[in-house]
């Protein structure tokens, strides 16, 4: 049963075939017996899960209408807030806060009858590539218990891959969501920014965040987007929908595009493990015998976007996070000798290494006196970047590309190197610079047995065109189908 | 002794707290005196995960108050992040304007002793989210109100164009009018609806060599009346400072001052401009705003006569004394009715009158607004044409208002029922006068005399013809009759 993808489960819920008690309840008992090991979850809630559950058997029983997600469980990132559990951001600063109401997304998610599992581990207040940073545990990849899952999102990726959920949501600044979707071997979709709810996600680069879905297939992607996307007027940087409509993301997901045209950058995949290399080439080879045609751009400013965007992210995080300062919740220090001291030792106690790296990185790049050459400048380059993609999308449909240089590293492997970590999103970040959707889906494994994510990048609000794609090479391929092996 | 001339120069800071229905960025309403903490959402409070929704009102009625004070509007502003840590202050920033602000290159009209007018250059409005209050109780801690964080609050910055405290004064007094006028703040200083941070310097010249002391902002003024004297104050203490010192204004050489109201003196704050650094960058989590043609039209058609052209406006035309149009002017509704009643015929003089010695008085025993007292200005604009012909004296329309404010009845009614009405038939007044003049030979001889006692006599007989007559022969006839009779 764990291994049905979310409409399969769904329809049997809904058919009375299976009842989302049982369903949850095999996934709590799957919880008992690796989430030991894998390490996905900060806080889980069996009781409100299997009420909810409960609630919407009662409710299939006597015949009553119930959500997209009827019965479902599912698992969301501990930076999204909900009434239930507390809301950590895997930080001390957090580790005790319950947030007094729901993201958008979470009131969707129930709104859509989904079972809510537990809240997923992650890199402190999303700042990661590896899941390392997180203030609270450890997560380990389910391929091999040696390695990350990836980050920031990696408890939401984990929990996927290892069964102990049956989607999930994450977010993605940088690549959060695709990163750790590719090195766990399952489908994560940053969308474009301002297509989902931003509200209630406890905010890191606000211009960059965007929250997005983690799942085993490209069809719950779509199941999953059309339960959250959406203009929310809490949240102004959200489009609205006459701008943009949103459309049923699986309606046509089955039909391939026709004289669909690739883009690649050559030299941009030749930075990447030759492994991953031939796995991205392989999955340009399927498209190819789709009959698609393959069209080679340049993307002149993408050597760029790490600085631009390690400048934009910490500028953003530095002013988000100032709010954390042990005066009106979260944790504050013992004893201190005046406010400036609650401040400072609050701060100090409860951030974390790399927090505390980017909020100095994003407090001097707005200082007075250099914003003009950190911020302004890495505004120009967004903005360059952007240009780049218009450019590109005017002779593709889409762009492929490595979602990471390499597969899944082990752990520890990067800790004291941070360059080294950050030079890992190269290729995702670009996607947030520019606001555009991006995908990752699996195309094959490398000589250890890790996954290996293909990303697909379109132009915004092309979410729907974008799963179709992804959806041609799941449909002529099985590396989806391939499971972790863990005892 | 050498040769000393100096000048005074005053440019202002000020704060109006607009009059919302909620705060400037959640749906929290406004709060003056409620319980501390009570009128607060997860929004206003910094909660992690939160984003700000702009209210238009308060974007309206800034544009509004900015329209009145002769700004230039943008047609593009945007919104930018002020950082800074007060536990007042719950993200840490506020939310503000920083390089594109809704408004600048204004200009306010303020009324002079002289009955002229003086301009003051407006630099620059824009809106901004007020903080809370930070309450120092008793014991080894502090505590935050935030019943005010988030209130709607325009910032207006003048020139220095100011050259005495009295001018200050005048400018402080012609903003609250204003802003009362356009309905857009209750602009009470004692409540902290309006705030002024006046910038104090000197430019002194000594020996035909000019000087400039340093500039002290003053602080913690909450009445126009410390306003007026905090600056009078600080005019002496710089004069003295110089001459004391010879210290004139240097680069970081401006201080701080606070206003004691007790003691009537100001007293050092911050000895130094302390290195503000805000860093300031545009606020991610909201949009620009783009004001149209049509939207700029819509709320330029709410703008109404300010209260200074409308002062000039009856000195100049209906020849009042400034001071009476001081009060006619004072309030919008005083004003618009006394149009009114004009408009209606009313001799404005008479109108004037009944306005500032009886509407006035009674509207302030019941509460209200003259054009509340239930008087239709026709009503009262015939009530001024009864004493302009004579009908009734002065002293019987003050009679006649008040019945018509308790009964609502026409003022001839009311004449007639109260037998107001002046007699003024010559042939029944000839009688009565020529009686009076036989009872009363010592004065009649004194009038016939001329000199000194002519005048007094006069009055004397008249007293006696209005004492026979109950007050209601019309004294004008009464004494045309006496002057025939008695030349």
């Amino acid at each position: 049963m764990e291994w049905l993808s979310v409409k399969q489960l769904r329809d049997k819920i809904k058919n009375s075939e299976i009842s989302s008690v049982t369903a949850t309840k095999a996934v709590f008992k799957r919880i008992a017996k690796i989430e030991p090991t894998i390490g996905a979850y900060i806080s889980t809630f069996e009781k409100s899960a299997l009420d909810k559950a409960e609630e919407v058997d009662k409710r299939i029983a006597k015949g009553e209408p119930v959500g997209k997600l009827a019965g479902v469980p599912v698992a969301i990132k501990d930076n999204m807030c909900t009434t239930f559990g507390t809301t950590t951001c895997a930080s001390k600063i957090l580790e005790n806060f319950y947030s007094p109401y729901n993201a958008t997304v979470i009131e969707k998610l129930l709104a859509a009858d989904a079972v809510i599992v537990g809240k997923t581990n992650m890199d402190e207040f999303a700042m990661g590539s590896s899941t390392e940073n997180s203030g609270l545990k450890r997560t380990i990849n389910p391929w091999d218990t040696s390695r990350v899952p990836g980050g920031s999102s990696g408890g939401s990726a984990a929990a996927v891959a290892g069964r102990l959920c049956y989607a999930s949501l994450g977010s993605d600044t940088g690549g959060s969501i695709r990163q750790p979707a590719s090195f766990c071997g399952v489908v994560g979709l940053k969308p474009t920014y301002g297509r989902v709810s931003r509200f209630g996600l406890v905010a890191y680069g606000s211009s960059l965040d965007q929250i997005g879905p983690i799942t085993r297939t490209v069809g719950d992607c779509a199941l999953m987007m059309n339960v959250i996307a959406g203009y929310d007027p809490a949240d102004s940087t959200s489009i609205d929908e006459k701008t943009a409509p949103v459309p049923d993301y699986l309606e046509k997901l089955d039909e391939p595009i026709r004289r669909l045209k690739i883009g690649t950058v050559p030299e941009l995949n030749a930075g990447s493990d030759s492994d991953v290399q031939k796995a991205i080439s392989g999955a340009i080879e399927v498209y190819k015998k789709l009959g698609t045609e393959i069209v080679e751009i340049e993307m002149p400013h993408f050597d760029y976007a790490i600085a631009a965007y390690y400048v934009i992210a910490t500028a953003e995080a530095s002013s988000n996070l100032a709010r954390y300062d042990g005066v009106h919740y979260g944790h504050r220090t013992k004893n201190p000798k005046d406010y400036i001291e609650v401040y400072t030792k609050s701060r100090a106690e409860g951030f974390g290494k790399e927090v505390k790296r980017r909020i100095m990185l994003g407090t001097y790049a707005l200082s007075s006196g250099y914003y003009d050459a950190y911020y302004l400048k890495a505004l120009k380059v967004r903005n360059l970047i952007r240009g780049d993609f218009t450019k590109a999308f005017e002779r593709c449909d889409c762009i492929m590309m490595p979602v990471s240089p390499t597969t899944a590293f082990k752990i520890g492997e990067k800790v004291d190197d941070p360059l080294k970590m950050y030079l890992s999103d190269i290729y995702t970040i670009a996607a947030n610079l520019a606001g555009i959707p991006s995908i990752s889906v699996p195309c094959g494994f490398d000589e250890n047995n890790l996954p290996i994510g293909l990303q697909i990048l379109s132009p915004a609000f092309s979410e729907d065109k974008l799963l179709r794609i992804a959806r041609m090479l799941e449909a002529q391929t099985d590396w989806h189908k391939k499971k972790p092996v863990i005892s | 002794m050498s040769e000393l001339q100096y000048k005074v120069l005053v440019g202002l800071e000020i704060h109006v707290h607009l009059c919302t229905k909620t705060k400037m960025f959640c749906g929290c309403e406004l709060s003056f005196g409620e319980e501390a903490n009570s009128r607060v959402c997860p929004v206003c409070l910094g909660m992690p995960g939160v984003l700000p929704v702009m209210n238009k009102q308060a974007f309206e009625y800034a544009v509004l108050v900015a329209l009145a004070l002769n700004c230039e509007i943008a047609k593009f502003t945007k919104w930018d992040r002020k950082g800074y840590y007060y536990p007042d202050l719950p993200k840490n920033y506020q939310i503000s304007q920083y390089d594109l602000p809704l408004s600048a290159n204004g200009f306010i009209e303020i009324p002079l002793e002289s009955g002229k007018t003086k301009r003051i250059g407006i630099i620059r409005a824009h809106l901004e989210e007020d903080a809370g209050k930070n309450l120092h109780a008793t014991g080894n801690f502090s505590q935050v109100d935030l019943n005010r964080a988030g209130t709607p609050l325009l910032e207006i910055v003048t020139e220095p164009d100011m050259n005495s405290a009295a001018e200050v004064r005048a400018l402080a007094e012609e903003l609250q009018r204003m802003v009362r006028y356009l309905g857009v703040s209750e602009a009470d200083m004692q409540k902290g609806h309006m705030r002024f941070e006046p910038n104090v310097n000197l430019v002194i010249i000594k020996n035909g060599k000019e000087y400039k002391t340093p500039i002290v902002e003053i602080k913690n003024l909450n009445s126009f009346r410390a306003l007026e004297r905090s600056i009078e104050y600080e005019i002496g203490r710089q004069l003295e400072r110089f001459l004391e010192s010879g210290e004139v204004m240097e680069m970081g050489n401006k201080s701080t001052r606070g206003w004691d109201d007790v003691k009537e003196v100001t007293i050092l704050q911050r000895e130094k401009e302390e290195a503000h650094d805000y860093r300031y960058f545009p606020e991610p989590d909201l949009v620009p705003v783009e004001l149209t043609e049509q939207w700029l039209k819509d709320i330029k058609s709410r703008l109404c006569e300010l209260p200074i052209k409308k002062q000039m406006r009856y000195v100049n035309e209906y020849k009042l004394s400034d001071y009476d149009a001081g009060v006619l002017t004072a309030e919008r509704a005083t004003g618009e009715f006394f149009d009114e009643v004009v408009k209606a015929d009313g001799e404005p003089k008479r109108v004037c009158n009944l306005l500032t010695q009886v509407g006035l008085k009674l509207a302030n025993e019941k509460g209200c607004s003259v054009a509340e007292l239930g008087v239709k200005p026709g009503a009262l604009a015939q009530l001024a044409k009864m004493v302009e012909a004579g009908e009734i004296s002065a002293t019987a329309s003050t009679t006649i208002f008040e019945e018509m404010v308790k009964t609502g009845k026409e003022p001839e009614i009311i004449a007639k029922e109260l037998n107001l009405i002046q007699k003024s038939d010559a042939g029944e007044l000839e009688k009565i006068v020529e009686q009076v003049l036989s009872e009363n030979p010592k004065a009649v001889d004194d009038v016939k005399s001329g000199g000194k006692k002519s005048k007094k006599a006069e009055g004397f007989l008249l007293g006696q013809v209005m004492q026979k007559t109950r007050g209601q022969a019309n004294p004008k006839v009464v004494s045309e009759i006496i002057s025939k009779k008695l030349s």
